[in-house]
């Protein structure tokens, strides 16, 4: 269990873990009608971030990152939380103009780069109130 | 360190209306980025007009139903559809209406009808040290290092966001001291020949981008100002690879008049000197097309073409008829003087596709075609399009596009490196 800082408040969420090898540019990396990630030079290409626990080491590229990030919200094909290992005020715009708009956003929470590892291949569960926990496989259906 | 607002400021953001809603979103980011207050902004470039999805509608629309309106300049980046007809867009419904919706809920917000990621190059030019809020991030980059202007890459919302309340989160590069470079990119053992190409720049962004990432650089070595096009072309591109929002150029850029100014007189933490090496793998990287037997389509002006630049293509192509089309994506600030000399269908009837107010790897241009080969000479067309639009890239000069695009099948110059 990890206690994370919270950076932008949302619901609780619970998915298997994605940890992202490398930083990704949301707009043109992301499909923003399914979550897939699209950009072919990726390592994780072909992934989806829809439903998933998403651990980012860090954007890149297009100011547009919010607008993905939104959408994918708003279309239901959002993360179910996400891990930064350092506030992206553009990536999380996204998520703070989303709560404006009265919709439910995931959590977006902070933890150590270093600390992403231990959840390599989980199912996760990020509270509200920014608790990272690994739930056994066998509560997951 | 929290935030602290004016009286004023609490006011507005206490409110129910728009403005209210902007006040809230620019506060919400500045305390998630640490600012201590907000700042008074000269202008906004508005990059949320594109529509990436419903949402964004959405809120634009909210925001006029709310009474909001722009309280400074605001310049519209591009939006997801050619307003004034030159190419055929096939974004059909529902997500035609919804992007016409936005981009009419944006004018609706005060902002000016420019429609191009190059305002730069369109009358909008912040003066040296003036706090802007800028969205779309080659134009980012452009204000902050060509421009001397200040401002961080706002996000698509955080931009107009900033526009209505007039006041930006003072945070990152609106802080003098947060403006140094901390690396040296050095330049100087590249060939006079490479660096005088016309694919240097573009190129040499690419490898920058990704070498510093978010690091502020400053490029030395450079042997004469290379021009305000091809700092266009280097910044898209280092913005495209990497999270760069300003870079110097020693003896070039408004805040370098040397490299040790740029770097506050602090030694560098980083030196890195390029090698020819270094820049034929950047440049090999930038195509993805595996075969280099065929072309499928040809794509120039990302940033938006300038008036020099379409000089330049009307000289190459020099009177020829394509094989297959050139697509130039340029800014109805370019399309006025290029319609006034007859020069756009001349251009067009040789098989110029001219794209305004759009470009084609933002919305969909470029013929549907699964496993289509796109040559381009823009870095950040080359970022992108394999992501955006399907398309492989197979990266040349603009001569080498030319000359494809006559011949239907890829033609390369050799380049001294």
């Amino acid at each position: 269990m990890s206690q994370a800082a919270i950076l932008v408040p949302g619901q609780a969420g619970e998915g298997p873990a994605l940890i992202l090898s490398a930083p990704i540019s949301f707009w043109g990396g992301v499909d923003p009608k399914s979550g897939r990630i699209a950009d072919v030079r990726h390592p994780e290409c072909g992934e989806s971030i829809a439903g998933k626990v998403l651990f980012l080491p860090g954007t890149i590229g297009s100011s547009s990152a919010s607008a993905v990030l939104m959408e994918l919200v708003h279309a239901g094909h959002a993360p179910t939380a996400l891990v930064l290992h350092e506030p992206d005020a553009i990536l999380l715009l996204g998520l703070i103009v989303a709560r404006e708009m009265g919709w439910m956003t995931p959590v977006a929470v902070k933890l150590p780069r270093d600390a992403f590892s231990a959840f390599e291949g989980q199912q996760v569960r990020v509270g509200a109130d920014g608790e990272v926990t690994i739930r056994g496989s066998d509560l997951t259906d | 360190m929290s935030l602290k607002l004016t009286a004023d400021e609490r006011r507005i953001a206490n409110g129910t209306d728009g403005a209210a809603m902007a006040m809230r979103i620019v506060a919400e980011s500045a305390a998630l980025l640490g600012a201590p207050r907000l700042l008074p902004i000269a202008s906004a470039h508005i990059d949320g007009a594109l529509y990436h999805g419903d949402s964004g509608t959405l809120f634009a629309e909210r925001l006029v139903e709310g009474g909001a309106r722009v309280a400074v300049r605001s310049t519209l980046n591009v939006g997801a559809l050619d307003l004034m007809g030159c190419a055929r867009v096939r974004l059909e419904e529902p997500q035609r209406s919804m992007a016409r919706r936005m981009m009419e809920a944006y004018r609706k917000l005060g902002c000016e009808q420019s429609w191009t990621c190059a305002p730069y190059q369109a009358g909008h030019r912040p003066t040296l040290g003036t706090d802007v809020a800028w969205g779309e991030s080659n134009a980012v980059v452009f204000c902050n290092s060509v421009l001397g202007a200040r401002t961080n890459r706002y996000g698509d919302f955080l931009d107009i966001a900033c526009a209505i309340s007039g006041r930006a989160p003072d945070y990152g590069l609106h802080r003098p001291e947060n403006r140094l470079a901390r690396l040296v990119f050095d330049v100087s053992a590249l060939p006079r020949a490479f660096m005088a190409s016309e694919i240097a720049w573009p190129v040499l962004g690419s490898l920058y981008g990704r070498e510093v990432g978010d690091a502020i650089g400053v490029v030395a070595g450079v042997a004469r100002d290379p021009g305000e096009d091809a700092l266009k072309a280097f910044g898209a591109a280092a913005a495209s690879s990497g999270a760069v929002g300003l870079f110097h150029i020693a003896s070039v850029t408004p805040e370098a008049p040397d490299a040790e100014t740029a770097l506050g007189d602090v030694e560098a933490e980083t030196v890195i000197r390029v090698t020819p090496d270094m820049v034929a793998e950047a440049q090999a990287r930038l195509s993805t097309a595996e075969s280099t037997d065929r072309i499928d389509a040809v794509a120039i002006g990302s940033p938006h073409l300038s008036l020099a630049e379409f000089d330049a293509l009307e000289r190459l192509i020099s009177g020829r008829r394509l094989t297959v089309p050139i697509h130039a994506c340029t800014g109805r600030h370019v399309l006025g003087e290029l319609d006034r000399d007859g020069r756009r269908k001349a251009l067009e009837d040789l098989g110029v596709v001219i794209v305004a107010d759009t470009c084609v790897v933002v919305t969909p241009i470029l013929p549907d075609r699964s496993g289509g080969v796109l040559m381009t000479n823009s870095g950040k067309f080359a970022h992108y399009a394999p992501g955006n639009t399907g398309y492989a890239v197979l990266y040349g000069s603009l001569a080498d596009c030319v000359e494809s695009a006559v011949a239907g099948r890829p033609r390369f110059a050799e380049i001294g490196r």
